[in-house]
């Protein structure tokens, strides 16, 4: 899928929608016996992989599941902390499941008033008077493009680096929620779109 | 709502019969419920602001114009693209001030009041006050704080409709990024 996601940032910086595309994320399963040959740490609410890689672990995967059962943060569904369960060797073998932590709907929002910043930044920043805000970031994995509508309005589209046209997308998903979010009367302005 | 995939920039076509007649059943319930012209009058002007707010961004969707840089480029956009895009009328600018903060809109023909005629007791009633609002929430999303009213009306007997638009000031707070 080359548009990887989709957000719609309002005129003070906060996230009113978000769309994402779940690509198939590098997962791996592995059954493990005790001692773990991983080296794991807390961090951030999460279990992650802190040294150790191997068959498709990577440093910086998170502990997903456990024996096929989605963990949650740090504790496991039946509420036992996952690095105990894990130091315990009568808990052995167990197969996990390690894979690129998902952002949480948080974590989305502050990255959304964190480039609304940024976006404010890089006008200021310019040489030139009236400059407009950051219209491309360019990483060697995906392409990051911004639109700012005359009403303060952002729309941030993710894609992969190679696609073209995002302008007119861009274009055309303002054209969208000008319809959807503000043709429906009991929609306010400014708030999260569902 | 569902909407084609191959409606593109059009508009959907509507009978403007409906629209004169979805109007003036509002107008008309809104005196019975508020009795009183003046009210009505402000009750028009709000609901017009709200249509307004909202409107702005679908006008920027589809026109794709860029941010006006004074009062006369942007009475230019509101008279020939705004006022066709949405009902159809090209009103002509007139009666430009010496300071060139305002300027008087005049319709030949409103589609508003096809049909329409003011009984003696709304003498005071606006009855299309709705497009003032319009005016003003609009261009309040795009940081321009101005005055609408109508200072002829072809309803009250005058030959045509005018529009006094006048600039107060920008609206500073809130700017979006890169604009300075």
């Amino acid at each position: 899928m080359a548009i990887f996601s989709v957000y719609v940032v309002n005129k003070a910086g906060g996230l009113i929608y978000q769309w994402d595309s779940y690509s198939p994320r590098a997962e791996a399963e592995k059954t493990f016996s005790y001692p773990l040959d991983l080296l794991l740490k807390l961090h951030d609410e999460r279990v992650l992989v802190a040294f150790g890689q191997r068959d498709g672990i990577r440093v910086g995967h998170a502990v997903l599941a456990i024996n096929g059962v989605d963990v949650n943060g740090k504790y496991t569904a039946d509420g036992k902390e996952v690095l105990e369960y894990l130091g315990n060797s009568a808990n052995y073998p167990v197969s996990i499941r390690f894979g690129r932590p998902r952002l949480t709907s948080n974590e989305k929002l502050m990255l959304a008033s964190m480039f609304h910043s940024l976006f404010a930044i890089g006008s200021q920043l310019s040489p030139e008077q009236g400059s407009s805000g950051i219209e491309m970031l360019e990483t060697d994995t995906f392409k990051l493009h911004c639109f700012q509508t005359l009403t303060g309005i952002k729309f941030v589209v993710l894609a992969d680096p190679r696609q073209a046209g995002i302008d007119s997308l861009l274009r055309k998903i303002y054209e969208i929620y000008s319809d959807f979010a503000l043709k429906n009367p009991f929609y306010s302005l400014e708030m999260p779109i569902r | 709502m569902s909407r084609q995939a191959n409606r593109g920039t059009e508009s959907k076509k509507m009978s403007s019969e409906l629209f004169t007649l979805t109007y003036g059943a509002l107008v008309t319930q809104l005196c019975k419920d508020y009795e009183n012209d003046e009210d009505v009058n402000k009750q028009l002007d709000r609901m017009g602001y709200n249509i307004g707010v909202r409107l702005i961004e679908d006008f920027l969707a589809r026109s794709n114009v860029g941010r006006c840089h004074d009062f006369r480029e942007t009475a230019d956009v509101i008279a020939k693209v705004a006022f066709k895009m949405y009902l159809g009328i090209t009103p002509s600018i007139t009666n430009w001030s010496p300071a060139g903060d305002e300027f008087s809109l005049i319709l030949e023909n409103n589609p508003l009041v096809d049909f329409v005629e003011l009984p003696d007791n709304h003498s005071s009633l606006i009855y299309s006050n709705l497009l003032c609002g319009v005016l003003r929430g609009a261009l309040e999303m795009v940081q321009m704080a101005v005055e609408a009213k109508f200072v002829q009306d072809t309803l009250k007997g005058d030959g045509v409709t005018e529009i006094r638009m006048r600039f107060l000031r920008r609206i500073e707070d809130n700017l979006p990024a890169g604009e300075e």
